[in-house]
């Protein structure tokens, strides 16, 4: 065991130390069988990218979580944002992958093929200049991420109250990950032996964040970072504390990760958002799991604003993301998987986004 | 759905070259167009020497970034896309759809770059559009630049056949451009060394196609990134093409970016690097060549051709593991987290 020490004290794991480090953790399994669950679709994807599953036990079982703030998109969310948009004549402000993610009638690339102004930003904060500059359209700014992200959008918001604009209005698909981590940890549906924790989100949380969900489960919880020599060292750690049985959160991710988060960034979030329940795709409305904006930004608040016609229907597609999400079943057993649904015809967000797992499954593990 | 032109079908990758071979092939199909190279390669009756023609529209945004702007990358483009296919680039046309309310400074500017790279790669501008489009039917201004040049025969590699054994090599740190507009149009300050690759290759490019006889394949790896390249060489040639992650070489900072964006560099655009497939006997030599040159010092092999009649890209990891490398699928977009 003197190796692992040094490897303990090392900054840099290099390729030998993770050949030394997928022995151990072959031998600390020994033809046991486990299940592990990293949440977040960053690791998702870098576990797929570096084929970090080949180099595992099989009876090792790496499942994926609904760690993807795209994915975990309802459709409902998605229709509801189209209807209020063609009704309302707003301009759509978003960025990233959810503009391609299909609700019943089509996405927001589809609505702006067919003319509607859906501006895709680099950053939120472009949302206030936009805005300002054309004060004859009204805009609609979604708000999508977990608590990684939030924080640059609280601050857009008060960009937005200081600028004094009222041509733009917020629709919050924030979501707060402790209490899905606790949603998938009480269905009880797939039963896990450690769960590797999100580093990103991580950051912003820190362990303390994390604490008070865990402390009534008997299962580890590992931050990691997203190299690939993180996330062999994490789960070599995880083994460890399995076979040991040894619960709570643990922190392999120091150098982002304290115990406290960021506390600038969560008072930020704290001044703009309160906290709700939200609608989870596979999961369906988890208490105290999403953010709405507070009673002085309500005139900002879309979903307060602008009326539905009708309610929006769940509708039943052949898209099983909601199982994959929960780690019922892996991508590649939905049957829509590599044959109608790919990343450039995606049928479900899964898919839609970098993050998500049924895209890294196509992209790095299909032979 | 698919009955719309996305913005997908724009970015150089799959939804792309799904476009091209489903409605443009089906009609325009002929012996030179299929070839689907950067320029299409045509004899001339009577003449020993044969042409390529290709054409390039620029519509990119912001308009002036450092290390260039829309006016020296529509020369340096449509140049590059010559001499890839082992053209000398002679003449260039230039149409500009200027957007009702440009500041004529900014043209100024453009215009200037366009004299400047002109010069620099040894081309003239010899016949030319203009139109001006209405306020917000545009985006300040768009380019395009048709380009001709002879192909002497010796520099013409179409039908090298690419074997077992070859050599894949790229000029340089990949992913610069790319990565670097993604951070303008974030608007993230960055030092001085953070700045497009934009380059003229055709010296370098047309040298090496003068020295060695077993080039076998040339490409400038913009849209799509090298691993769009690289799948599009092993789908043409149908064979399997191995690359080293660890060979590969990227800029720290590009390196730094991309993980804070989520973006692999292996997808992001390069405006002046091109990937070269060359026999293994003549592959150190070409290495010496380049290192000559500033533009090209950093090249290196990446990969080999490992097998014939499986058409497929791998990437061996740093970590030992090898798993499939795809081209380019949809747009590129930070991740959101």
């Amino acid at each position: 065991m003197t190796n692992l020490s040094v490897i303990n004290q090392l900054t840099k794991i290099g390729k030998i130390e993770v050949e030394f480090l997928v022995r151990e953790i072959s031998q600390l399994v020994s033809n046991e069988n486990y299940t592990i669950m990293e949440f977040c679709g960053t690791h998702t994807h870098e576990i797929s990218r570096y084929g970090i599953r080949s180099l595992l036990p099989k009876s090792l079982s790496l499942k994926s979580g609904p760690g993807c703030p795209v994915c975990v998109t309802a459709e409902e969310d998605i229709d509801y944002i189209i209807q209020i948009v063609e009704k309302y004549d707003l301009s759509v402000i978003t960025f990233g992958d959810i503009v391609r993610v299909p609700g019943s009638k089509g996405s927001l690339s589809y609505l702006k093929a067919k003319g509607k102004e859906v501006l895709v930003v680099y950053s939120p904060l472009e949302s206030v200049k936009i805005a300002k500059n054309n004060p004859n359209k009204n805009y609609l700014l979604i708000g999508i991420g977990f608590e990684t992200t939030v924080p640059t959008l609280a601050y857009t918001i008060k960009k937005i109250v200081e600028e004094d604009l009222k041509n733009i209005y917020y629709f919050s698909l924030h979501k707060l990950t402790p209490p899905a981590m606790k949603a998938l940890l009480d269905s009880g549906e797939v039963k896990l032996d450690g769960i590797i924790g999100p580093g990103h989100v991580s950051t912003i949380l820190g362990v303390k964040g994390w604490q008070e969900i865990l402390k009534d489960y008997k299962i580890p919880f590992v931050i990691m970072g997203f190299e690939p020599e993180d996330i062999i060292w994490g789960i070599y750690i995880l083994i460890q504390k399995i076979k040991k049985q040894e619960y709570g959160v643990f922190n392999t991710y120091g150098r982002s990760v304290s115990f406290e988060g960021n506390l600038v960034a969560q008072e930020l979030v704290n001044e703009v958002f309160y906290i709700s329940e939200a609608n989870w795709r596979g999961f369906g409305i988890i208490p105290n799991s999403g953010l709405e904006l507070k009673p002085q930004y309500q005139y900002l608040d879309a979903k307060k604003i602008f009326l539905l016609n009708e309610p929006i229907k769940v509708r039943k597609t052949g898209c099983r993301c909601g199982e994959v999400l929960r780690g019922v079943i892996e991508p590649y057993q939905c049957p829509l998987f590599a044959k109608v649904c790919t990343p450039d015809n995606p049928k479900g967000p899964c898919m839609v986004s970098s993050e998500g797992s049924c895209a890294a499954y196509y992209l790095y593990e299909r032979n | 759905m698919s009955n719309l032109i996305l913005l997908s079908h724009g970015s150089g990758g799959d939804s792309t070259r799904q476009l091209i071979e489903k409605e443009f092939l089906k009609f325009l199909s002929n012996p030179i167009l299929n070839e689907l190279l950067d320029s299409g390669v045509f004899e001339i009756p009577g003449s020993s020497f044969k042409m390529a023609l290709t054409t390039d529209s620029y519509v990119i945004s912001p308009i002036f970034f450092k290390n260039g702007d829309i006016g020296k990358l529509s020369v340096f483009g449509t140049v590059n896309d010559l001499c890839v296919v082992g053209a000398k680039p002679l003449f260039l046309s230039l149409g500009l759809i200027i957007e009702e309310g440009l500041d004529i400074n900014d043209l100024r500017k453009i215009i200037n770059s366009i004299s400047e790279a002109a010069n620099e790669a040894k081309v003239k501008i010899i016949t030319g559009d203009t139109k001006v489009v209405e306020k917000n039917k545009g985006d300040k201004i768009f380019i395009n630049t048709t380009g001709i040049g002879i192909v002497e025969s010796h520099r013409d590699w179409r039908d090298r056949p690419v074997q077992k054994g070859d050599v894949v090599i790229v000029s340089g740190p990949i992913g610069d451009h790319g990565i670097y507009i993604m951070l303008e149009r974030l608007s993230i300050q960055t030092d001085e060394e953070v700045k497009s690759d934009l380059a003229n290759l055709s010296e370098v490019v047309l040298g090496a196609l003068d020295r060695f006889d077993q080039i076998k394949f040339v490409r400038d790896a913009t849209r799509g990134g090298v691993a769009t390249v690289l799948n599009e060489i092993s789908q043409k040639y149908n064979l399997t093409i191995e690359v080293y992650e660890e060979e590969i070489p990227v800029r720290e900072w590009v390196k730094n970016a991309s993980e804070v964006l989520g973006i692999d560099p292996i997808y992001s655009a390069n405006e002046g690097k091109f990937v070269m497939i060359i026999s293994q006997n003549q592959a150190q030599d070409l290495l010496n060549y380049l290192s000559l040159y500033p533009l090209t010092k950093d090249a290196k092999i990446i990969g080999y051709v490992t097998d014939i009649n499986k058409p497929k890209t791998y990437l061996v990891t740093r970590i030992g593991t090898k798993r499939i490398l795809e081209s380019l699928k949809g747009d590129i977009l930070p991740r959101i987290c």
